[in-house]
């Protein structure tokens, strides 16, 4: 097993950053995305899952777009494979999270399998931001505990909101799913590329939707990502080692 | 029970891709075309969900109250609100839309 340095991020001169402030930046962070729990909830419970099903949803899969993709698949009549499909591609990303932090971490082998489950967009997005690993650790660890404390709780009363309101469409909460993507989406469309794959995707979804069974356009929509980066291969030639954008 | 496969199935498959990410040996995943993709997929699959939560009512494609809320996400996202006001105004916008008896 090759030994992994530490990733060029981490320079000795850096100075140092109080771990208090690392614990503001993760609060922060924790405490606002925690609350849109509340969204997943409701959104959950109104879709027809019971609480303990929502509920079970936050505290095992943890990882919000994937939740709200199962609930939405499941509410518009998939079966349960395409649904989970659907929303494991989704859950896919955190993959790559995991391979930036194993590095700036340096997690020890026991303790990856318990790290593993808080391996989502916002722990990523903290940690990658301190200046050294001492910091990255802090926040991760207090990201990942915020966030995962507030957000099974916020889901919890989520759920029981729903169940207390009971026509959630009447209070136009079945466009919290909808918008809790667009607000994920937005800050990935940053060039002609994403904003390609994006178009294509909306098209594929939308027009396989009257054909298909449900679940599988937003998998067929997937083929968006592969398709223009094959067209883009195409135009610019084998180019070598491209820089990488993230 | 069948909600409860999916369920069980998502937990399963989404834990097991956050794991492989801190065990997989640096270099596996580190192909730039693997990497593009990763990060091309979630472009995807959110338009496609937004999309379609949007504009759909089982299996045929609707205009309803939805859009005026996701219209309104937008005009947040842009004017660079907080993630719970992006939400909140989708929310409020669509109930006022239906309230008007759109």
């Amino acid at each position: 097993m090759a030994e992994q340095t530490a990733p060029p991020v981490i320079r000795d001169g850096t100075p140092a950053k109080p771990d208090a402030a690392v614990v503001r930046d993760a609060l922060g962070v924790g405490v606002a995305v925690g609350l849109s729990g509340f969204a997943f909830g409701v959104t959950s419970a109104g879709s027809g899952l019971s609480i303990l099903q929502t509920c079970v949803l936050s505290l095992l899969v943890f990882t919000g777009a994937s939740q709200f993709a199962l609930v939405g698949a499941l509410a518009a009549g998939g079966n349960p494979f395409t649904a989970a499909a659907g929303a494991f591609f989704l859950g896919t990303r955190n993959a790559f999270y995991g391979l930036r932090l194993s590095q700036l971490l340096a997690l020890p082998k026991a303790v990856r399998p318990f790290a593993a489950h808080w391996v989502i967009d916002e722990t990523t997005a903290v940690a990658l931001a301190q200046p050294s690993r001492r910091a990255a650790r802090i926040g991760f660890t207090a990201t990942g505990l915020t966030l995962y404390v507030l957000w099974n709780l916020t889901t919890f009363l989520g759920a029981l909101g729903a169940e207390a309101i009971g026509d959630t469409a009447a209070w136009g909460l079945d466009a919290a799913g909808p918008a809790v993507f667009l607000a994920l989406l937005a800050p990935m469309l940053k060039s002609a590329t994403e904003r390609a794959t994006a178009g294509i995707a909306v098209l594929l979804g939308l027009g396989l939707l009257p054909v298909l069974p449900a679940g599988v356009p937003v998998l067929a929509a997937a083929l968006a990502a592969p398709a223009v980066l094959w067209a883009q291969g195409r135009r610019t030639a084998p180019t070598g080692r491209e820089k990488d954008s993230r | 029970m069948n909600v409860w496969i999916a369920i069980a199935l998502t937990a399963g498959g989404c834990y097991l891709v956050k794991l492989a990410g801190l065990l997989v040996p640096a270099g596996a995943l580190e192909r730039p075309l693997v990497q593009r993709l990763a990060a091309l997929l979630p472009v995807a699959l959110l338009a496609a969900l937004t999309a379609q939560q949007t504009f759909s009512a089982g299996d045929a494609l609707v205009l309803d109250a939805r859009a005026a809320g996701l219209a309104a996400a937008a005009v947040a996202l842009v004017l660079r609100a907080p993630f719970l006001v992006v939400v909140g105004a989708a929310v409020a916008v669509t109930a006022g839309v239906r309230a008007l008896g759109w």
